[in-house]
């Protein structure tokens, strides 16, 4: 028998036994099927940094008509909801029991400062939450300024002219927070399936006992490494798809690039993730450590450390270093891109490349896991 | 139930939280598990997780050439966060920088700026941003709109209407202010869950559940016994992140300690409850970890760590109520940052308090119905 | 370096590995062999011995240190593969795909092999007949007993006919029958095939039918040669001892484990005591020991020659004096090794007391309708095969699984309605010997006496008494101790707060010989002193220290009565326990087909 049929044949012998304990272990098919597609809707709808319907006290102790034009444009604004309170008092205590995000105090001497031409409102942002704090101090200066340049235009009054922004947002246009995050979508849900669905299969294999009776017939490590591969890399594709899906029609991110560089990138991070769990699994062969490696050492750093929502250009040098070694964070860049901006030849062509270096590593390492040997 | 009993009983309860307390130090692998992540994390988020922005590349055409916009982009330069990566001649050599991602945005200065301003005419100028991270695109437009509004302002066209920022409790609105106390009850969340969910299910692998059972031990005293270690190690791992932001980031401590502990010990019986029940659940320690799994991805993600509870469609803020990582996170932030005093906090206590309640009991009573 | 007739050469092997407790220590110390092909050749020699880490080098799963090894001619260092391709290999525990079907199972390891179509269908066909299996071929794995789960284990190792065939205790556990079901195979294929087989075992019975024996131990060989050879070491120092009247085997027996200067080694067997004394000690100084009882010469035989090896070659024959004194020591403690045992009548009635005791799974009967009674100071055993219903009635009786229906007490007290209290006056001890691993033996000991309730004054004398009663360390990190350690640290954890009754849960498998001795001799005096205690045991021989024993099969109870009532009742061929357990099975077995086709 020739070693060539005789490969194929054990690894179409290993891939069937993997396949029927997928299908036989409904916990399997529960953490790869069902939980990304939780996520994918979790996700999807519920992380959000777009503030709306954001609650602000407004404070006005001078009551003139005039103070009262400057914070008109605050009910106006889609992304700010006024609240009236009588003092500061009552403000503070909004603010403190968390009813508002934010107070507008216009002060006794507004319009006599304003006649001068030094008008102030003093604004207060709950701190806390320094996201929700910034967007609402933008909403509202925006608002105040809309307001004042009604009011200059009606009195024909001041300097006509001042330097004025034009701004134009590529990729995403709207600036909605979901068309960023849904890609990042696609790395969590790949991440998850790769390293923490297979990083149990070859550790249960150790603390059953089954590979060392696999160990003494022809079987090859690399035949093992691939069997065990290639069922996880349907249930990944699957996920992919439904990602891919739920992207496109339920929250309407555009997919400006080539959908074959997208699945074919796809596809090279699942199995970079799926030999990851593998290699896991391998080295400590042993089913609690494996679970708790994978993820302390796969997902959280994919969700906290590869852009996805922590913008890697402001964070520390040691901390770009780190990022940069894990697979999660080219694979982001790729997938961001390529959904919002289109297929950018070189920036694919490198981080695809890189990617594949990986996985070539990680084979590698993981076929050595599993040396026919006890020792 | 008399004095006697009473000390009977409690002696016995100490003996088993003595051995679970032995059993979870003595064991190399735990030690490493158990600290070292929560210690590097809240490094490696501290460092790694922000919104603010520190470092913006950008492109410039400039046309003008004037002395206006070149004391515009000194000044921009000036703030130390934004870094003239090029010059470009042309506009049409914008979109391959930012395609590329070398250059966060580019700003582009008409020929006709110095003439309009001098005239005294609206003078634009054009700002192009990379979308493709909308909140940083977001902070650096409204960064670079302070600026020009700055600038406007010294040349003599003041809009009438300046508005002072204050900002209470994080005066400078930095991200990791925000971030990191919501880390002291979720790195200590995540951890906790695992250790108690794996807690009766490796007992139950290694043979010494049975032995426990057949010991004069009630449910309730073998409940006590395994989460009284949890709730510690939970508590350990929360301080080691608190020491990590109060002395090493600086992040001032503005509410009661005391306050402070009695929400984490609410919060971790709340976690280790949902742990053990779990682990009570599951007949192999296999399936307890696919159902911790299963149930911390939702947890955390909905929990307000990341993006604000507040801005989830209303029937994802509604789950967030049994979601005791959500009341957490706002009580830390609430003490930590707002200084809040209990009658702040106190309801936050309340649904964490009752998932305690159910779960602790539930997992008491799987121990012994839930049989292989 | 290819003699036709060789089918392992070994030459000055050693494999050295790191101890628990870091310290290196040479599983396989300076051995040399050769084993002849077309022969059944066995290892023997107790747990530790050495025999799996020999058997996984030869298949090419550890590579030794020192020394050369060729299989079928072949260099195992050089090219494992190459001998892995033409051996089949099979582990103690062999791994089988539970979520897949025996069908299933099969049918992998035939890919694997490249066994064609045709070979395979033959001989599956074969197998599955032989094993009584072919009717659940669709059957999970997982869902197999543990004998049929052997049976399938060495099917899937057989799939294919090697040139030598390694098997590592494959009927260890294993309930008689299915063991028997096992050889059969084996011997089949000897006869058809000529196979070349090693087996490592522990069990005698097994070891006889081989050409020839190796007996390892500490890494060692101490002897090899075929059974007669052997055997003949032993001649004429094996003697039968009536027991003594009214009272059960074991008392005389113990009388003589405590003379180990004079006494190799003795057990009870078929009602009598079978005993070997020392070369070098005459009858005559066996005198005082016997003279109440009849004497008589046997003929030596395997396990003789055994047990006198293993003690010639123990590390520290002080030990032996010691352990008897120790054992004198709690017979006077537990009440001296004579006097007759408080039996039935004495104290206020049973015990345990089991009616019509019904345990369902869904619409599984686990246990049906069981009936017994048990009294005070017995000794009382639970045989039958995996899946038999014992340990479910015995996890009944211990507290930990509600009856379905029926009436239980132990200890005076209604299990169906105040468990609690039953479980502060039972001691159990589990078959993985449940212990923290990672706590010395004092801290695993406090922590039972407090989960017991002992406090203060009384838990630490309680504590130092069974350190010193167990000749314990108490410092030593538990999880790290060899297997007899443990078995007694998890036994005197069991007897901390002095229960009155003890369960014992297969307390002697993976024991060495000279351990179990030790054990027994301890359970004897626990006895004794009127602790009742309730034991499974799938060693069949070890009935024999029960006063009475319950055979259950399928959750029925087939025989209950001493073990001379119960060798009776399963007629005249059954010569030991093992026959007599086989006997019976097989009679209700064929009592059900008949009954099944008349219905």
């Amino acid at each position: 028998m020739s070693s060539a049929s005789g490969f194929h044949r054990r690894l179409l012998a290993l891939t069937r036994k993997e396949v029927r304990q997928l299908l036989r272990d409904k916990s399997n098919l529960f953490v790869g099927l069902l939980l990304p597609l939780a996520l994918i809707l979790l996700f999807g709808y519920g992380l959000s940094f777009d503030v709306k319907d954001a609650p602000v006290a407004i404070v006005l102790e001078d009551r003139s008509p005039a103070a009262q034009e400057a914070v008109a444009g605050i009910g106006g604004s889609p992304y700010l909801v006024p609240v009236a309170a009588a003092n500061m008092d009552e403000a503070v205590r909004l603010i403190r029991a968390h009813k508002v995000e934010a107070i507008v105090r216009v002060p006794v001497d507004f319009s006599q400062r304003r006649a001068a031409g030094d008008a102030r409102i003093q604004l207060i942002v709950n701190g806390a939450d320094s996201t929700t704090a910034s967007a609402i101090e933008g909403y509202v200066n925006g608002g105040i300024q809309t307001a004042s340049r009604h009011i200059m235009d009606r009195s024909g009054s001041g300097s006509g002219g001042g330097i004025t922004l034009v701004q134009r947002t590529w990729f995403n246009e709207a600036g909605v927070s979901t068309w960023y995050l849904v890609p990042g979508l696609l790395v969590l849900v790949m991440t998850l399936i790769g390293a923490f669905l297979t990083s149990l299969l070859i550790a249960r294999e150790w603390e059953r006992g089954t590979l060392e009776s696999l160990f003494v017939t022809p079987v090859r490590p690399l035949e093992l490494v691939l069997s065990k591969l290639a069922p996880y890399v349907v249930i990944g594709a699957i996920d992919m798809v439904m990602c891919l899906l739920a992207a496109r029609f339920l929250f309407e991110v555009p997919i400006r690039g080539s959908l074959i560089v997208i699945i074919f990138a796809s596809l090279l991070y699942l199995i970079v993730a799926l030999l990851l769990g593998l290699f896991i699994s391998g080295t400590t062969r042993n089913q609690f450590a494996a679970s708790q490696m994978a993820l302390l050492a796969s997902f959280m750093p994919a969700m906290m450390l590869s852009g996805f929502v922590f913008d890697l250009r402001n964070v520390p040098l040691v901390i770009q270093i780190v990022s940069q070694l894990l697979p999660a964070t080219h694979f982001m860049e790729l997938v961001k891109s390529l959904f919002l901006a289109g297929t950018i030849w070189p920036m694919v062509l490198k981080n695809c490349a890189i990617l594949a270096a990986y996985g070539v590593l990680l084979a590698f390492v993981t076929g050595r896991t599993l040396r026919k040997r006890l020792d | 139930m008399p004095m006697a009993d009473l000390i009977a009983w409690l002696a016995q309860t100490f003996a088993l939280v003595r051995k679970e307390i032995l059993a979870l130090v003595k064991d190399p692998a735990n030690r490493t598990i158990l600290f070292a992540p929560a210690l590097m994390q809240a490094l490696l988020f501290g460092y790694g997780a922000t919104y603010d922005l520190t470092h913006v590349p950008y492109a410039v055409v400039d046309q003008s050439q004037g002395a206006a916009s070149t004391e515009l982009l000194a000044r921009l330069d000036g703030t130390g966060v934004f870094r003239r990566e090029t010059t470009l001649a042309s506009n049409a050599q914008i979109g391959d920088l930012i395609d590329s991602g070398k250059v966060l945005l580019a700003i582009s200065i008409p020929s006709d700026f110095e003439h309009r301003l001098t005239v005294g005419d609206t003078a634009p100028i054009q700002i192009i941003l990379d979308g493709r991270n909308s909140s940083t695109a977001g902070a650096a437009a409204g960064q670079i709109g302070a600026i020009v509004a700055d600038y406007g302002r010294s040349l003599g066209g003041s809009p009438p209407i300046t508005v002072e920022r204050r900002a209470w409790y994080n005066p400078n609105l930095e991200s990791r202010w925000t971030l990191m106390p919501a880390m002291i009850a979720a790195l200590s969340f995540l951890q906790t869950l695992l250790l108690s969910a794996l807690s009766v299910a490796r007992e139950r692998e290694q043979g010494t559940f049975d032995q426990l059972l057949v010991t004069p031990l009630n449910p309730m005293q073998i409940l006590i016994g395994k989460a009284i270690p949890s709730i510690l190690v939970g508590l350990i791992q929360s301080t080691i992140i608190l020491l990590i932001i109060r002395f090493w980031f600086q992040i001032p401590m503005n509410g009661s300690y005391w306050l402070l502990y009695l929400g984490l010990v609410t919060f971790t019986a709340a976690g280790v409850g949902i742990g053990m029940s779990i682990s009570a659940l599951s007949l192999t320690m296999q399936q307890a970890m696919l159902y911790t799994f299963l149930l911390v991805m939702p947890l955390m993600l909905l929990s307000g760590m990341l993006t604000p509870v507040r801005n989830m469609p209303q029937i994802l803020q509604l789950l967030t109520y049994v979601n005791p990582l959500r009341f957490g996170i706002d009580m830390v932030r609430r003490i930590y940052l707002e200084g809040a005093v209990f009658a702040d906090v106190a309801l936050d206590f309340i649904p964490m308090l009752a998932v305690a309640a159910i779960t602790l009991p539930l997992a008491a009573w799987l121990f012994r119905n839930r049989l292989a | 370096m290819s003699e036709p007739d060789i089918t392992v050469a070994i030459e000055g092997l050693r494999k050295r590995f790191d101890a628990p407790d870091g310290k290196p220590f040479d599983a396989i110390d300076d051995i040399s062999l050769t084993v002849r092909a077309g022969e059944l050749t066995a290892f023997v020699g107790p747990d530790g011995a050495g025999k799996t880490t020999l058997l996984r080098m030869m298949a090419g799963l550890l590579r030794p240190d020192e020394g050369s090894l060729h299989v079928l001619g072949i260099d195992v260092r050089a090219d494992p593969q190459s001998v892995q391709n033409r051996i089949s290999y099979m582990p103690q525990r062999f791994g089988l795909y539970e979520d897949l079907s025996v069908q299933e199972n099969l049918d992998l390891y035939a890919d694997l092999h490249g066994v064609p179509q045709e070979v395979r269908r033959e001989r599956f066909g074969r197998m599955l007949e032989m094993t009584d299996m072919a009717r659940f071929t669709d059957r999970p794995a997982g869902k197999l007993s543990g004998g049929m789960k052997q049976k399938l284990g060495l099917a899937c190792t057989l799939v294919r006919s090697p040139d030598l065939l390694l098997l590592d205790e494959p009927s260890v556990g294993v309930d008689p029958l299915s063991r028997r079901d096992l050889w059969k195979i084996i011997d089949q294929l000897i006869a058809d095939e000529q196979l070349s087989v090693i087996v490592s075992t522990a069990y005698m019975d097994e070891a006889e039918r081989c050409a020839q024996i190796f007996v390892f131990h500490h890494g060692k060989i101490l002897a090899d040669g075929p059974p007669d050879a052997l055997r003949k070491r032993a001649e004429s120092l094996g003697y039968v001892a009536d027991a003594l009247p009214d009272r059960p085997a074991r008392v005389l027996q113990a009388r003589l484990i405590d003379a180990p200067d004079r006494i190799i080694d003795a057990v009870p067997k078929g009602g009598d005591v079978h005993f070997i004394r020392r070369p070098e000690c005459d009858e005559a100084a066996l005198a005082d020991l016997l003279s109440d009882t009849r004497v008589q010469p046997r003929d030596a035989e395997l396990e003789d020659a055994f047990m006198l090896l293993l003690r010639e070659h123990e590390n520290e024959p002080a030990q032996a004096a010691d352990d008897a004194n120790t054992n004198k020591e709690d017979g006077d403690r537990y009440g001296t090794a004579e006097t007759a045992s408080p039996s039935a009548g004495e104290r206020d009635g049973p015990v345990i007391v089991v009616r019509d005791l019904v345990r369902k799974f869904g619409d599984f009967i686990a246990v049906a309708s069981t009936s017994f009674d048990v009294q005070r100071g017995e000794i009382f055993g639970l045989l039958g095969p995996n899946g038999a219903g014992k340990t479910t009635t015995f996890r009944m009786l211990c507290g930990l699984l509600p009856a379905t229906s029926g009436h239980l007490e132990v200890a005076g007290v209604d299990l169906r309605t105040a468990r609690a209290k039953a479980r502060a006056r039972i001691g159990y001890v589990s078959q993985k010997f449940a212990l923290y691993g990672n706590l010395s033996v004092r801290e695993n000991l406090e922590f039972f006496a407090g989960a017991y309730g002992l406090r203060g004054e009384r838990k630490r004398e309680r504590v130092k008494a069974v350190i010193a009663q167990f000749d314990l360390d108490a410092s030593a990190q538990s999880g790290i101790l060899p297997v007899g350690y443990k078995q007694r640290l998890a036994m005197a954890a069991g007897l901390l707060h002095e229960p009155d009754i003890l369960f014992l849960d297969e307390p002697t498998s993976g024991i060495d010989p000279l351990a179990r001795r030790a054990f027994w001799r301890t359970i004897t005096s626990l006895a004794q002193g009127g602790v009742t205690i309730i034991i499974t045991t799938h060693f069949m021989e070890e009935a024999e220290y029960c006063d009475r024993i319950a055979i259950q099969d399928a959750g029925e109870l087939l025989a209950l009565g001493t073990p001379a009532e119960v060798r009776e009742q399963a007629g005249d061929d059954a010569s030991d326990m093992n026959e007599a357990f086989i006997a019976i099975v097989e009679q209700n077995r064929a009592r059900q087909t008949r009954e099944k086709a008349a219905a």
